[in-house]
C-alpha cells in the first residue's frame, strides 16, 4: 500500500492543465509560415516526396504534407515550420497554407454542422478505425488519452462498439481490403454521426495517394466533419481540433 | 558454387548469384537449415523474370506486369539463408513456371511456410505437399483474383461441442485490422487462425513507382508506424551501400541511438498495454507515462515523436550536439529511477505474476519450427538478434552486442525480455553519448543506385529482424523492391501461444507479442 503511494507520488504531476495553450519541447514541426521571398520555386516543388508544394502563389496543403521539414531545411528563408500545433480544419482548403499568411488555422464556426455541437458538446463518443494506418497515428491517439493529455476530461472517449458511437476516426489512406469494414463500421453508428480523418494518409493518401491497393470512395459517399493533419497528428493536434469543433473552450 | 556468401549490407551483381534447377535448389536451401539452428531463412521471394529483361522505363514495366496474362513469363525464386555463426548469407536462385506444380520446401521444414503462400498467392505456383497453401494479404496484383479477403478458407470445427470466434478485422481498441478465428471448447482456446491482409498498401509496388530518393524515404518511414526508426535505416543503409557510398561514424552514431531509443520507448509502452489487459491500472498509468519522455526526446532531437524525418540517406538534418547528448542523460537518469521502482513493484506482485506465468507460452521446438525472429526467438531460448549475428551500423564496430535470452516462452518471459532489453539498451546509449563524434557535413554527396545489382539489408529493430532486398535493373532504377517485417514470422508464433489457453487471455497474449498488422500486410 505504502509503496503504491509512494510510486504514486514520485510521478509528481503529469497531467496538462491547459490543452489550448501547452508548449511542446524542444523543436516541433507544426504550422509552416511562407514568405514573399524569391527562391528557385521548380527546385522547392520538386522537391516535396508527397507533392504537397505547388506555385503560383507558393502554397502548402497540409492534408498532403508529411512534415518531414526538407522544404525549411533547403529553403529556410522561404519556409519555416512553427510549432503551432492547431492544424485541425473543418473545410479542406484551409489546410493549405499559402505565402505571406500568417494566421492561424481554424475550424469554421459556420461550416460545423448542425447538431453536431449541440448534440455533441457535452459528450462525444468515437470509433476508430484504422484503414491502412502505419500504426503512428493510432499510437497518437491512445496517447490522447494516458495520464499527460488526458482527453476523457472533456467527455470525448474512444468506445469499443460502432453502436456505442457518436461517429467514426479514420487513420490511413483507405486501403481496398478494409474499405468495406469501414463501410460497414459506418453505417452501424447511429445517426446522426460525424467523420474525423486524422492524418496526411487519410486526409489525401499521403505517399500511397497512388498506390493501386487503394480505395477512397468512402470519402466520395460521405461528409467528413474534420481534418486533423499530421504524420503523424499530434495529440494536442487531435485534441484542440476536436474542441474547437465542439466549441468547448 | 550452389549459392553466393554475402554479409549484411553487401552489393553484388544480381548475375553473380547461381541458378540451380529447383531440385537442387530445393534440396540445397533445406539442407542448410536441417539440425542447423544458427540457420534461418531472412527472405524468399519471386519476381517475374521477363519484367526486368525488358530494360524500359519502371513504368511500362509496371503495365506490362499489370497485363502479365498476355505474357508467359517465369518467376526467379531468390532464397536467403543467413547464418549467424558465419555472419554470411548464402544467396541462391531457381527459375520456375507458374503453371508447372512444384514440390514445397515447407513439407521439409515450416520456415518457408509463409514465403511459399506469398508465392503462390502472388504468381499462381502450384506446390505439392504445402500443408497450408492459403493467402497471405490478398494483395493487389495477386494471382487469383476470384478469391477475396471476404472468402478466406478458414479452417473450420465442424463439431457439435466446439464453436468458433470470430474477431475483426476492426478490434475493439484504437488498433490496426485483422481477423482472428479461434476455435474453443468451451472458454479453452483448441485452435486460432489469424487471417491478415486488411492493411495491403501496395508499398512494394510503390518502391517501383516512386523515383526520387525522397519518396522512397518516406514510403520506408510509413512501412511501420512504430517501427519508423528500424525500417527506416534498414532502407537508408541499403540505399548507401546500393551506391557505394560509406557513411561517416556521425550517421552510424545517430541511427543507432535512434534504434535503441525507439525500442526503450515502445518496450516501455508495451508494458504499459500488458499491465492494462491484467487490469494493473497502477502499471498501465506509470510505464503509459515514462513513454512520453522517450518520444518527446526524440521530438526534441527531430521535430516529431515518432522520428519520421529524422534519418536520411547519406546524410542528416538533425546532427546531434552535446547538448543534446547532456539532455538525453538528465532524461534517462529521471527514467530509470521510476522504471525501476515501479518494475520492482510489478515484478514483485503476486496477482500479477500469477496472470504472467505460464500463459501464453511457445516452446523452443515450437519457435525453431515457425522460424521466428528478435523477441519472439529469444523468449523461447533461440538466440537470433541482427546486432551480434549481422551487425550493421555501430554494432559490432562502436561495441559487441549481448542478446538477452529468456527459456520460458510465456507472456511472464517476454515481459522480462523487455525489461531487460531496456535496461540494456539505457547502458547502450549512456556508452554512447560518452563519447558523440563531430558532426561533419560531407559536401555534394551523390547517391546514384550501381546497374543490375542485388543488395540485402538487415536490422534488429524492437520486434526483431527487419529484412529489406533491393535489385536494380539496367538502367539503375529499382526492379524489385522486397520488405520484411518480424511479424511475418511471429504472427504464427502468437496463434501457437494461445492454444490450450483461456479466450480470455487472448489479449495479453497479443500485447505481449505486439505484432505489426501493416508490417505485414505492407
Amino acid at each position: 500500500m505504502f509503496e503504491n503511494i509512494k510510486i504514486w507520488w514520485h510521478q509528481g504531476k503529469q497531467y496538462i492543465p491547459d490543452v489550448t495553450n501547452a508548449k511542446l519541447p524542444g523543436i516541433f514541426r507544426g504550422r509552416p509560415v511562407i514568405t514573399r521571398s524569391g527562391v528557385d520555386e521548380a527546385a522547392l516543388v520538386e522537391l516535396c516526396p508527397t507533392g504537397a508544394i505547388t506555385r503560383n502563389p507558393v502554397c502548402i496543403d497540409l492534408g498532403k504534407c508529411t512534415f518531414c521539414g526538407e522544404c525549411a531545411f533547403r529553403f529556410p528563408e522561404k519556409i519555416s515550420f512553427t510549432s503551432d500545433y492547431k492544424l485541425s480544419a473543418n473545410v479542406r482548403e484551409h489546410l493549405v497554407v499559402k505565402e505571406g499568411d500568417d494566421k492561424g488555422i481554424v475550424v469554421e464556426p459556420s461550416k460545423v454542422r448542425k447538431g453536431v455541437r449541440s448534440l455533441f458538446g457535452q459528450s462525444l463518443k468515437l470509433r476508430q478505425v484504422s484503414a491502412g494506418g502505419d500504426n503512428s497515428c493510432e499510437l497518437e491517439l491512445n496517447a490522447c488519452n494516458n495520464v499527460q493529455f488526458d482527453m476523457s476530461r472533456f467527455g470525448i472517449d474512444f468506445v469499443a462498439s460502432p453502436r456505442h458511437a457518436d461517429g467514426v476516426v479514420i487513420t490511413g489512406p483507405i486501403t481496398a481490403n478494409m474499405a468495406g469494414p469501414l463501410e460497414i463500421c459506418y453505417n452501424a453508428v447511429p445517426d446522426p454521426k460525424i467523420v474525423i480523418l486524422v492524418g496526411t494518409d487519410a486526409i489525401s493518401g499521403g505517399i500511397f495517394a497512388d498506390s493501386p491497393a487503394l480505395d477512397r470512395d468512402f470519402l466520395t459517399k460521405y461528409p467528413v466533419d474534420l481534418y486533423v493533419p499530421g504524420n503523424p497528428a499530434h495529440p494536442l493536434t487531435f485534441i484542440n481540433g476536436v474542441l474547437d469543433m465542439l466549441k468547448k473552450q | 558454387m550452389k549459392y553466393i556468401s554475402i554479409s549484411n549490407n553487401q552489393a553484388v551483381s544480381l548475375d553473380s548469384i547461381p541458378e540451380l534447377p529447383y531440385e537442387e535448389f530445393l534440396e540445397s536451401n533445406v539442407g542448410m537449415l536441417t539440425d542447423s539452428p544458427e540457420r534461418h531463412c531472412v527472405n524468399y521471394f519471386g519476381f517475374w523474370t521477363g519484367v526486368y529483361s525488358s530494360g524500359g522505363p519502371v513504368e511500362d514495366q509496371y503495365e506490362e506486369n499489370k497485363n502479365r496474362k498476355e505474357y508467359s513469363e517465369n518467376v526467379k525464386l531468390i532464397c536467403c539463408i543467413a547464418d549467424d555463426k558465419t555472419h554470411q548469407i548464402y544467396v541462391s536462385s531457381a527459375t520456375v513456371a507458374p503453371e508447372v506444380v512444384y514440390e514445397s520446401f515447407t513439407a521439409r521444414n515450416h520456415n518457408f511456410e509463409k514465403y511459399e503462400r506469398e508465392m503462390h498467392e502472388t504468381f499462381g505456383i502450384q506446390y505439392n505437399n504445402h500443408p497450408w497453401l492459403k493467402p497471405v494479404r490478398y494483395s493487389h496484383d495477386r494471382a487469383g483474383k476470384a478469391e477475396t479477403i471476404e472468402n478466406y478458407p478458414f479452417f473450420g470445427a465442424n463439431s457439435h461441442e466446439l464453436h468458433e470466434v470470430g474477431v475483426g478485422p476492426i478490434h475493439a481498441g484504437i488498433i490496426e485490422p485483422g481477423h482472428f478465428r479461434f476455435i474453443c471448447n468451451g472458454e479453452q482456446i483448441m485452435h486460432l487462425e489469424i487471417q491478415l491482409g486488411y492493411q495491403h498498401r501496395g508499398i512494394e509496388q510503390l518502391f517501383l513507382q516512386k523515383k526520387k530518393l525522397a519518396e522512397l524515404t518516406t514510403l520506408a518511414e510509413n512501412i511501420a508506424g512504430d517501427t519508423t526508426v528500424g525500417h527506416t535505416i534498414a532502407f537508408v543503409n541499403l540505399w548507401e551501400s546500393l551506391c557505394g557510398y560509406r557513411p561517416g561514424r556521425s550517421l552510424h552514431f545517430s541511427r543507432t541511438l535512434a534504434l535503441e531509443l525507439e525500442r526503450i520507448a515502445i518496450h516501455t509502452g508495451d508494458m504499459s498495454a500488458v499491465c492494462a489487459d491484467i487490469g494493473y491500472q497502477l502499471g498501465n498509468s506509470v510505464y503509459g507515462r515514462l513513454r512520453t519522455p522517450i518520444i518527446n526526446f526524440l521530438q526534441e532531437w527531430g521535430g516529431n515523436r515518432l522520428a519520421k524525418g529524422l534519418i536520411r540517406a547519406g546524410r542528416t538534418n538533425f546532427p546531434f550536439s552535446r547538448k543534446l547528448g547532456a539532455r538525453l542523460a538528465s532524461i534517462l537518469d529521471e527514467f530509470e529511477l521510476d522504471f525501476n521502482e515501479m518494475t520492482s513493484k510489478f515484478f514483485k506482485l503476486p496477482s500479477a505474476l500469477s496472470r504472467l506465468e505460464k500463459t501464453g507460452v511457445v516452446t523452443y521446438g515450437q519457435v525453431l519450427e515457425i522460424g521466428t525472429v528478435g523477441m519472439a526467438a529469444r523468449m523461447s531460448g533461440l538466440n537470433r538478434d541482427i546486432r551480434s549475428s549481422h551487425p550493421f551500423n555501430l554494432f559490432g564496430e562502436g561495441f559487441t552486442h549481448e542478446p538477452v535470452i529468456k527459456h520460458h516462452g510465456d507472456v511472464y518471459a517476454r515481459v522480462r525480455l523487455r525489461r531487460d532489453e531496456i535496461h540494456q539498451s539505457i547502458g547502450y546509449i549512456r556508452k554512447m553519448i560518452a563519447d558523440i563524434p563531430e558532426f561533419t557535413e560531407v559536401a555534394g554527396v551523390k547517391l546514384n543506385p550501381q546497374r543490375n545489382m542485388f543488395i540485402l539489408s538487415l536490422v534488429e529493430g524492437w520486434r526483431g529482424e527487419i529484412c529489406h532486398c533491393a535489385i536494380t535493373d539496367n538502367e539503375g532504377s529499382l526492379g524489385l523492391y522486397k520488405i520484411k517485417d518480424p511479424s511475418f514470422h511471429n504472427w504464427m508464433a502468437l496463434a501457437q501461444a494461445v492454444r490450450n489457453n483461456g479466450i480470455s487471455d487472448f489479449p495479453i497474449c497479443n500485447k505481449s507479442f505486439n505484432l505489426s498488422y501493416c508490417g505485414h500486410d505492407l
